[in-house]
């Protein structure tokens, strides 16, 4: 950031011009990244800056999204010094120039020594002695690899632990995710990994997959074009702001109408309508009807947890009116009658259980399912997110809410359909498989049942992000102070001295030796022994696709802070030398598990990785052609030496054997028990999602001074009769507990949040939801973190409210 | 650079001002001399405070006739509000994330951009309450003269849209 906030250098014209993801959301938008010399800058005149834009007057609207928090000077390990600004690139065709709070920050939060950046890690640390000392990556990868290698040859993989990433953008990628799966895989064959939202190695979409649909199935485009957009527990505004500003609200605004005439020849085309099912009134859903009217917005306030039952009914009223897609159904799919007898479920008790009138929900059927008067069906999209994934059993939900989309024929290649996910992070994986099977071991219970020796965690952060926080972080922090206790009695201890201290307190004492992997210390890395510094996109060249399956390069356009590595060199750093102990004790066959690492730099673990693995077509040179525009995998060829991708997938056949997709057999089975438990003891519903202006565990954003100061506390959004009832202000702080644990907020008074419910912020900084989260989990050990409930008190006024604003959030 | 007659009239909303006060006899010229670290800002007229009702906003420009701003009295003692009741506060209204102008919405309280859906408090600086800007609303700081009455503008703190510096 700029030393003033009343003015900003400009990029000259010569200013070194590069492309940037955004590294933060799923929708990963665009940006431009200009770098020149800090005693240089560019003029007012458009002719005179890299900016093309006329300074010497006023902008007028829209012209740019530009603000002091695009702009920071950094220093390069030559010393040399340069200004950045790191800008949306109108070009792209995601997010066309516009930056949302959390991507227009890109700049602010490079390195640079000082502000926001300056708490990064720069070099390794070991604990030693009650402190943390820097340590060269020598002898950090020795004990790191030694310990590793003492673990793996008396007791097996089965003691190795790891958190681990498994997305794109920051603190991921393909780079990424391939160097740490090929370490952990392939070389260490554990299979005691957890990712990094969730307690145990799963997908959050195995039942899409398991009926042959992958969750990212169509096109932002899509958005534009659908009769009927349902956003599923799903808050589009806070959570993928460009997708929803960019592409949704157009369609909601009418604005769409030609391009749909020019698409849809012959057929019924109007301004889009919305669906939303959300037990709380969003932000999403007061701007959608600022912009489709109140008329064209359905808002389906469901009872917490019944999801499952509201797609089971709708199925079961459009199949009574017919309004089926019968030639798909027949053609493309196999099992509509077992579901649908399996999940059939009446209008009437439909409602008795979701809450949901019964006119809404036939409302809803006529408008996402009814033919159009042009007799075609209607393209209805149907976007889902953390409201079903982290709901009260994943797999089932997502299940029926497939068999509804399959029924009416929303998938399988029509445009302005799809059923998809909306996503959180960026994706890109690609790993060797993992060695463990379905349902994988529940890693986190493991922790807390006191097995595993040593536990990496890699760009994330459990003590914020699992389910029973309280007792897994007491768990963690006890064992890791066992070890502490050992090492600070290691007084001079060589590198060999300390890892059989370290194993005979893992192994006789009940410790557990964590490492941190990560670009800032975390209260988690903090309990532990061992942080190493990773890097970021723009540090290091990083590929990674959005929810489009759209694939970007994210260029390096400077060096990293101190000796911080790219993940994947840091897994090499690890491969190799734990190859080299091997060889050192003769092991070749121990050696050649840890072999194929000899990688220079990111773009060769690249290519070990997605291009070896994925599409041989995909260089980072090829990418670079493409720009921020990039392409939609999967890559299907070369034209004109330039990459080729897939905007409409499933157009013939889906993932299963026959190529037919699946209809799975999903009926409504109540709530999952943990969750009943505290539902009949607790008065409140906890639910809990991302607040527009923080990203995830704000790993950045608690440093930001400008987050800090409206969000000093985790938010608890509460209803207005229930905050008098308990003498509760906006501002105020109060406890919520239940049986798994407690934990704080600071209270919002909102008046559209139901009685009986309240919002929490989710991963939060002094308040962390995952505290009251049960041990409820499906088959696939993904957690029901939205199911709990709990108890609210009032701890005191103490002075939030004299600088945080108690407006409110939604736009009305 | 003082308010020029021409300038003070195209200060559209201050109908009142303009009726009860001569143009010109009470604008001052406070301009820092250019040392180069600061921004040499000018000192503008912006209200008699007598004429001010609770809640209404008044338009004005400032630093320079392209930049619309709104002055609020909220009714109430305020964070940065200046004036007998502390009440007082400005802001531009060019939204901050991409330059749409802002609405200020007496109900809510709130300015609200019907660009991007964002939200600023007025009674909390400017702070953005929900939305896409990476700053708060640009806050002008106000100057109550006791002895006149009034409340001139006399400088920004946050960057305006669409401006490389505050001023021109």
């Amino acid at each position: 950031m700029s030393r003033f906030d009343d003015r900003i250098p400009l990029p000259p014209t010569s200013a070194q011009t590069t492309n940037l993801t955004c590294h933060f959301c799923i929708v990963g938008c665009g940006y431009k990244v200009h770098k020149w010399p800090e005693h240089q800058e560019g003029g007012r005149a458009p002719q005179d800056n890299a900016l093309g834009l006329d300074f010497t007057r006023q902008l007028a609207p829209l012209q740019a999204g530009l603000s002091p928090s695009m702009v920071n000077t950094i220093q390069d390990n030559d010393g040399s010094r340069h200004h950045i600004m790191i800008v949306p690139d109108k070009d792209c065709v995601v997010n066309q120039g516009q930056a949302s709070t959390r991507g227009g920050m890109l700049g602010h939060l490079m390195y640079n020594g000082t502000g926001p950046s300056a708490s990064r890690l720069t070099q390794p640390l070991l604990y030693r002695g009650a402190n943390w000392r820097e340590s060269p990556w020598e002898q950090a990868l020795a004990l790191y690899a030694g310990l590793t290698k003492k673990i793996l040859d008396a007791d097996g993989p089965d003691e190795i632990y790891f958190n681990l990433f498994d997305h794109g953008g920051a603190g991921g990628g393909y780079e990424n995710t391939w160097g740490t799966g090929k370490l952990i895989f392939t070389g260490l064959q554990t299979q005691k990994v957890r990712i990094h939202n969730r307690p145990a190695y799963n997908s959050e979409c195995h039942a899409t997959r398991d009926m042959g649909i992958n969750e990212l199935n169509n096109s932002y485009e899509d958005a534009e074009v659908a009769d009927v957009l349902w956003s599923i527990g799903n808050n589009p505004y806070e959570t993928q702001t460009n997708y929803f500003l960019v592409h949704w609200i157009p369609n909601l605004q009418g604005s769409t109408v030609s391009k749909k005439q020019q698409w849809f020849p012959g057929e019924t085309v109007g301004r889009g309508r919305a669906i939303f099912v959300d037990p709380r009134r969003t932000t999403s859903i007061a701007i959608a009807e600022q912009a489709a009217g109140a008329e064209n917005v359905l808002h389906l306030a469901i009872n917490p947890g019944t999801d499952t039952a509201l797609f089971n009914g709708l199925l079961t009223y459009v199949a009574e009116q017919g309004w089926l897609d019968s030639e798909f159904i027949a053609q493309r799919t196999n099992g509509y009658e077992q579901a649908l007898s399996a999940n059939r479920l009446s209008l009437e008790d439909c409602s008795a259980i979701t809450g949901v009138p019964v006119a809404q929900l036939i409302q809803a059927a006529e408008w996402s399912y009814q033919p159009k008067a042009s007799g075609h069906l209607p393209r209805t999209m149907h976007a889902y997110e953390k409201g079903i994934i982290w709901g009260n059993d994943n797999y089932r939900i997502q299940s029926a809410l497939v068999n509804l989309v399959l029924a009416t024929g929303n998938v399988g290649g029509r445009r302005g359909a799809g059923v998809v996910r909306m996503g959180g992070h960026q994706e890109g994986y690609v790993r060797p498989p993992f060695p463990g099977g379905r349902p994988a071991p529940y890693v986190d219970g493991e922790i807390i049942a006191g097995r595993g020796k040593i536990l990496t965690t890699w760009a994330c952060d459990a003590f914020r992000s699992t389910h029973n926080a309280q007792n897994y972080r007491a768990a963690v922090i006890r064992r890791a102070n066992i070890v502490r206790e050992a090492i600070d009695q290691a007084r001079g201890a060589s590198t060999a001295e300390l890892i059989d201290i370290i194993y005979d307190a893992v192994t006789n004492k009940g410790g557990l030796f964590v490492v941190s992997i990560d670009i800032y210390p975390k209260p988690f890395g903090e309990a532990g022994h061992m942080m190493l510094p990773a890097t970021v996109p723009g540090e290091m060249n990083l590929t990674s696709m959005n929810g489009e399956r759209r694939m970007r390069l994210s260029e390096k356009f400077m060096d990293a802070p101190g000796s911080a590595k790219p993940d994947c060199l840091i897994a090499a750093d690890i491969a190799n030398t734990l190859k080299a102990l091997y060889e050192q004790d003769g092991n070749s066959a121990m050696a050649t598990r840890f072999a194929g690492f000899d990688w220079r730099n990111e773009e060769d673990a690249f290519m070990d990785g997605f291009n070896r693995n994925d599409s041989e077509l995909v260089t980072y040179e090829r990418l670079r052609a493409l720009g921020n525009n990039g392409v939609q995998l999967p890559v299907t060829g070369l034209e004109n030496g330039l990459l080729v991708g897939t905007a409409v997938t499933y157009t013939e056949r889906f993932d299963t054997e026959d190529g037919r997709a699946k209809f799975q057999p999903s009926p409504w089975n109540g709530l999952l028990a943990e969750a009943q438990q505290q539902k009949d003891k607790y008065p409140f519903w906890i639910n809990n999602g991302r607040v527009n202006e923080l990203w995830q565990t704000l790993y950045n954003d608690e440093h930001v001074e400008f987050r800090t100061s409206r969000w000093p506390m985790t938010l608890v959004e509460i209803g207005t009769d229930d905050a008098q009832r308990l003498g509760i202000s906006s501002g105020d702080v109060v406890e919520l507990f239940n049986d798994y644990g407690a934990t704080q907020g600071m209270a919002h008074v909102e008046p559209t949040i139901k009685p009986g419910q309240v919002f929490m912020q989710t991963m939060g900084r002094n308040g962390v939801m995952g505290d009251l989260a049960t041990t409820a989990v499906d088959q696939n050990i993904l957690p029901y973190y939205k199911g709990t409930w709990a108890d609210v008190r009032r701890v005191g006024d103490m002075g939030l409210s004299r600088t945080v604003t108690s407006k409110r959030r939604h736009f009305v | 650079m003082s308010l020029s007659r021409r300038d003070f009239f195209k200060v559209g909303g201050v109908g009142a001002l303009a009726a009860t006060v001569a143009p010109g006899t009470l604008a001052q010229s406070a301009v820092v001399p250019a040392g180069g670290a600061v921004l040499s800002h000018p000192a503008t007229l912006v209200a008699e405070v007598g004429s001010l009702q609770d809640n209404q906003p008044v338009s004005f420009n400032y630093p320079d006739s392209s930049s619309p701003c709104q002055l609020l009295k909220m009714g109430r003692q305020v964070p940065g509000g200046v004036g007998p009741d502390g009440d007082i506060v400005a802001y531009s209204i060019l939204c901050p994330h991409m330059g749409c102008p802002t609405q200020y919405d007496g109900e809510a309280r709130s300015f609200k951009c019907g660009c991007h859906f964002s939200v600023f408090d007025p009674e909390m600086e400017g702070q953005q309450v929900c939305g896409q800007a990476t700053q708060n609303m640009p806050r002008i700081e106000l100057n109550f003269d006791a002895a006149r009455g009034t409340v001139e503008a006399v400088g920004v703190h946050g960057l305006i849209y669409g401006r490389q510096a505050n001023t021109l």
